[in-house]
């Protein structure tokens, strides 16, 4: 028997006693320092790795970041692969990719949803996240998890994507490049949208150089690194695809490269969905006995750049050293330079747009008078600065 | 510059530097050198070479405390690792920070997890450690004992 | 489970329709706002975004400040740095509150529990009235452990 039920929730208030991790010291409104602590997230994931046997690290890489999921077990793959010489089949390599791809989709679907939340438009984050769940559904169909898939292994996959589910995959990414339109539509054009992102948190190909940065914060700044076109891996160099890039360095400009990038992610995938039509079914692992002794660099392009792998094998059934570095870990760092200078309601939308994990994004800035070392604003206030910024300037466009 | 052209330069500016060289394969190399020589190397590799610095691995072995450098020459998916070694009893050598800014935040985590001293430095201060574990507490050093 | 409907009462108050079998007849007793507050310790995020997930247009669940909160969601294998905030924010809560621990790491540490850092599991450090296991638990598994808890003949089993 089922029965209504009714629960009134209470309102929204973001995250409002959570510690500084951003530290903007101002004069006025003006950002003029930042100051980042951490530690918050540590949790010792690359000296677990050594008491781990090299098939469990799959599955402890898989959870160094919920959304760049994939990209760990891919780099850590690579690297690992490396080391034993050995290729995948063309159907593992088929398959990785398509994962790949989905998880850039999703990510960056996450990603404009929290910009349009940290702008103020709300209604862009409803509808980006909404139109993620058909992504995920694809997850939990394909690989049983809509997070955290646990397909890889050294030597392939560890579960084959059947002629069957074929049709069902074609057609939620028909669904998810309409969505793609609308959201891309919504932002290229909307007045607003310019008005908050265009000029602001800028980052030059110098910096960009000067900090190491990948993924989509560099390519926005006319740098165009991508692994997938510069270290071939898995099916990239099997299907047609191209980088995509701009010029100016702002936060726009992040925001067009996500949104044109999941664009070609469809076309990745549709493409491996044909060639995995031409390869047997079942052949998507190669038998790797042991892991010999060696050095191995892995690296993919995860969301958000370059996630790199070096893994020191001793022979043994465990990894001796395995060093982990995640894209936002050099990306994070180029704030200094793009939010300096910038008013403080400009500074939530310039540190999010380089897509630093949620965790990261989410406990956000502090803001203090850089004279007095008085408290000014906390994470809540300046997203509401960073609100109303954008209500003043519909008004005024209206 | 191509790959080759890259390793042989570094061949002819730094020889005597240079006590090991490795090929993997022609996009992974293994180049060890003396830890005198890093900074001029990176120069090299920074400023001439067109290399993108992507991140420093340290480990500690019986060899003392070892460091690759990890260097990335995108145009051509140029992995190369210059390799050092550094002393059991006291680790350090030139900070690279000072060059770019991209090796600030490694070179921190290491001094804290290594006990490395990154010699100029321009900020070796706390990273990640701050109220995870006590001051001169090095976790990823091998005589590490989890208490 | 059908999609819940919701609609925007006043401000400061969203209500949230629920077709639900693991409804009890004792529903009505607990008919006052739910203000949920989310803490997230060293996570993947993956549990934090299925929380938030809860917010979207499927899902509909809000979250609030801690002062007002009644119920405490607590994910992530808490490290030492953050088993300082947690008791800060247990001890700024109004008493009582529904603790709730969530995801695998919440629970137990899940994979994170060997690592050098950790200072949990949730359980060690606070009080915890339900726990909701995953890797991550899927919002309707959130949300239908969440109506459980509340729905359960006496959901403050401690004395606070």
């Amino acid at each position: 028997m089922s029965k209504k039920f009714l629960i009134p929730i209470g309102p929204y208030h973001p995250l409002q006693e959570e510690p500084e991790l951003f530290k903007l010291y101002c004069e006025g409104e003006i950002v003029k320092d930042i100051k980042w602590e951490t530690g918050y997230n540590h949790r010792g994931i690359e000296k677990l790795s050594e008491s781990k046997t090299y098939d469990q690290v799959f599955f402890l890489v898989e959870r160094i970041c919920g959304i760049c999921s994939t990209s760990h077990p891919f780099a850590f793959a690579n690297a690992v692969e490396e080391i034993c010489r050995i290729e995948v089949p063309d159907r593992a390599k088929y398959i990785r990719s398509i994962i790949g791809e989905l998880e850039r989709i999703h990510s960056h679907l996450l990603w404009v949803g929290l910009a349009g939340h940290f702008l103020g438009y709300n209604t862009v984050f409803m509808w980006a996240w909404k139109y993620r769940e058909p992504v995920l559904d694809l997850f939990e169909m394909i690989t049983g998890n809509r997070n955290s898939y646990a397909m890889f292994k050294v030597g392939g996959v560890r579960r084959d994507i059947e002629a069957a589910k074929i049709p069902a995959i074609r057609k939620v990414l028909a669904e998810v490049k309409k969505k793609t339109d609308l959201l891309t539509g919504a932002v290229m054009d909307d007045p607003v949208i310019h008005a908050r992102t265009k000029g602001v948190g800028i980052l030059t190909k110098e910096d960009i150089l000067d900090y190491g940065a990948v993924g989509p914060t560099a390519r926005a700044s006319g740098v165009a690194i991508d692994v997938r076109k510069d270290d071939p891996y898995a099916a990239y160099p099997l299907v047609n695809w191209k980088v995509i890039t701009a010029e100016e360095g702002d936060v726009f400009a992040k925001a067009k490269v996500r949104l044109l990038e999941m664009y070609e992610s469809i076309s990745i995938i549709e493409q491996c969905l044909d060639g995995l039509l031409k390869e047997k079914e079942g052949d998507i692992a190669v038998k790797v006995k042991n892991i010999p002794e060696g050095m191995g660099t892995g690296r993919a392009e995860a969301p958000r750049g370059e996630v790199f792998h070096c893994v020191f094998s001793d022979g043994s059934n465990s990894p001796a050293r395995h060093k982990i570095r995640a894209p936002s870990y050099v990306n994070i760092a180029t704030f200094k330079k793009s939010c300096i200078g910038q008013s403080i309601s400009d500074a939530t939308i310039s540190l999010a747009a380089v897509d630093p994990c949620y965790c990261c994004t989410e406990r956000m800035a502090v803001a203090y008078d850089i004279s007095t070392g008085k408290r000014i604003m906390n994470g809540a206030e300046i997203l509401k600065a960073s609100a109303e910024k954008t209500r003043e300037i519909m008004s005024k466009l209206k | 510059m191509t790959t080759e052209e890259i390793i042989t330069g570094l061949k002819e500016k730094f020889g005597p530097e240079i006590t090991d060289t490795i090929r993997r394969n022609e996009k992974r190399y293994v180049v060890s050198i003396n830890p005198g020589a890093l900074l001029k190397v990176a120069d090299y590799l920074y400023r001439e070479a067109g290399c993108r610095f992507i991140i420093a691995t340290a480990l500690h072995t019986k060899r003392g405390f070892e460091i690759h450098y990890h260097f990335s020459k995108d145009a051509t998916g140029l992995v190369l690792n210059i390799h050092v070694v550094l002393s059991h009893e006291k680790p350090q050598i030139e900070s690279l920070s000072n060059m770019f800014n991209a090796s600030n935040w490694i070179e921190r985590e290491m001094h804290e997890l290594f006990g490395i001293d990154f010699l100029n430095h321009p900020n070796q201060e706390k990273l990640i450690s701050e109220g995870n574990w006590a001051e001169g507490v090095y976790p990823y050093r091998k005589d590490f004992k989890k208490n | 489970m059908d999609e819940p409907a919701c609609y925007s009462g006043n401000s400061s108050c969203i209500f949230w329709i629920l077709k639900n079998r693991y409804v009890g007849f004792k529903s009505f007793c607990f008919k006052k706002s739910l203000w949920v507050f989310h803490f997230g310790g060293a996570s993947c995020n993956n549990c934090d975004i299925e929380i938030l997930d809860c917010l979207t247009p499927r899902y509909d669940l809000l979250v609030g400040s801690i002062r007002h909160a009644d119920v405490l969601l607590v994910n992530g294998s808490i490290n030492m740095r953050d088993r300082d905030r947690l008791i800060e924010i247990y001890n700024q809560a109004p008493k009582p509150i529904l603790v709730v621990a969530i995801g695998a790491c919440g629970c137990t540490g899940g994979i994170f529990a060997e690592g050098n850092t950790f200072a949990g599991p949730v359980d060690k450090i606070i009080p915890v009235d339900a726990y909701i296991p995953g890797c991550p638990p899927k919002p309707e598994a959130i949300i239908a452990g969440l109506v459980k808890l509340v729905n359960s003949s006496n959901p403050f089993k401690r004395d606070k």
